[in-house]
């Protein structure tokens, strides 16, 4: 049941977007203009700064991210739907579920035009490890998507909720996106560091199961009116 | 009852703050970075009052998101105020013995990058408060249960990663005797700042729930 109320509220997200494309389209076109402010601060005389690319695909997929937490929740309170959902007689941590699966499937998305883009243009060897790059990816954006649905849904009935969400966001994920670069430079080197990595997978993993079950305990109360 | 333990308290914290520059003058001179190490007694101690702060603000967080109890509220206010302000004293006490002992103001080392972020994250709390209009209590609420989170990390990263910031055993090894003379004016210092972190906090606590009258007392003389 709860599992079914996620899939619910996803597939009604999916709907929505494949009607509109707002959001895939603009997280999208922001995430590759990203790319290109980083391309003019980070390149030197034709050639790449050492491990730039790593910090540039975390970037991208943080402000993007940012973007996207922006809308899926700004679209519910336009068409004054929050409440709706909210009313509805089904877990409420099953709703914020649903939306974060809704925002991961979007930034996966992002990411996976981010990372070829960005191995081309900076000539990383971003798909030297591919299980180990795609295993920091999931559960970097992970803890990411965590941290931002919650602070989304809750800055819904805030004043200045735009300017507060990266606000809010960025300290608290901030561990999450060096525990992401760290681990993607180590990739980067060559030979390509895997105990590194893996090391940095492990932390990642640590930091989205305490984000998960916070964000999974607060929902109910922080929802609540 | 807290009326009544804030003068004692008031007074213990004075007497210690005037004893604390004798000990700490008189405790013995480290034998390679000789007078900066003194910024220690004042350095690890204001870092033990932000956690201390840190503490009873995420509790009182969880407590205020879970039952809506407006004197839990005020002490994750008071909570993230104080932590903010020992943290800062961590910050510049922090860079002004890392200019002697590392000869530079500033490393990017997981312990000071994480310290500067979970600062952050108390002033993005107080900022919440104050500018996100109605219900923005139980958002500065969530933020302070998530920076309550971070602490731990940040206080194990000097054990997990290879820092230049000393690791977490240096004040069990001090006040087991490593360095004799420097145990006893370290332990008063630390309580000192711990206290004076309480204190701080209850302040703060008793002007919120004073406001807290004024506004009822504002409400019922309009609508009389």
């Amino acid at each position: 049941m709860f599992l079914r109320t996620a899939l619910l509220v996803l597939r009604k997200d999916a709907a929505i977007e494949a009607k509109s494309w707002e959001m895939l389209s603009t997280t999208m076109f922001f995430a590759v203009s990203c790319v290109l402010v980083f391309s003019f601060a980070f390149v030197k005389e034709g050639e790449p700064l050492e491990d730039a690319a790593a910090g540039i695909l975390w970037i991208a997929v943080a402000f993007s991210g940012t973007l996207a937490l922006g809308r899926t929740f700004e679209r519910e309170r336009y068409a004054e739907t929050l409440r709706a959902l909210l009313l509805a007689p089904a877990a409420r941590p099953a709703l914020y579920l649903g939306k974060l699966l809704g925002i991961l499937f979007v930034l996966a998305i992002a990411e996976a035009l981010l990372t070829p883009l960005i191995a081309l243009l900076f000539h990383a060897a971003l798909f030297a490890r591919p299980l180990l790059l795609a295993s920091l990816l999931v559960t970097g954006t992970t803890g990411f998507g965590a941290v931002g649905t919650l602070f989304a849904a809750m800055l819904v009935r805030a004043r200045s909720r735009d300017v507060l969400l990266p606000i809010l966001l960025y300290p608290i994920t901030i561990p999450v996106i060096i525990a992401g670069v760290r681990g993607t430079a180590a990739l980067l080197a060559s030979p390509p560091d895997d105990a590194t990595a893996i090391m940095w997978i492990g932390i990642l993993v640590a930091f989205d199961v305490v984000f998960l079950t916070l964000a999974l305990w607060t929902f109910e109360p922080l929802m609540t009116e | 009852m807290m009326k009544k333990a804030l003068a004692p308290l008031t007074v213990i914290v004075a007497v210690l703050f005037v004893c604390a520059p004798y000990l700490i003058a008189q405790a013995p001179l480290e034998s390679t970075m000789g007078l900066v190490q003194k910024i220690f007694y004042f350095h690890v101690p204001s870092w033990m009052a932000m956690y201390t702060a840190i503490t009873v603000c995420a509790i009182a967080s969880a407590m205020f998101l879970f039952t809506n109890n407006r004197s839990a509220d005020a002490y994750a206010v008071a909570g993230a105020e104080v932590a903010v302000l020992f943290g800062l004293m961590g910050l510049v006490s922090g860079p002004l013995w890392g200019r002697k002992a590392w000869g530079v103001w500033w490393q990017w080392d997981v312990r000071l990058t994480t310290a500067l972020l979970m600062e952050l994250i108390f002033i993005a709390c107080l900022l919440v408060r104050k500018y996100g209009g109605p219900g923005s209590e139980k958002l500065a609420a969530a933020t302070g249960l998530f920076g309550g989170a971070t602490a731990p990390f940040v206080y194990k990263s000097v054990d997990i990663w290879r820092t230049v910031h000393p690791k977490t055993s240096v004040v069990p090894e001090l006040l087991k005797g490593s360095m004799p003379g420097s145990g006893l004016p370290f332990a008063l210092s630390a309580i000192g700042f711990v206290l004076l972190s309480i204190l701080l906090m209850q302040l703060r606590v008793r002007l919120a729930k004073e406001q807290a009258q004024l506004d009822d007392l504002y409400l019922a003389y309009e609508e009389s």
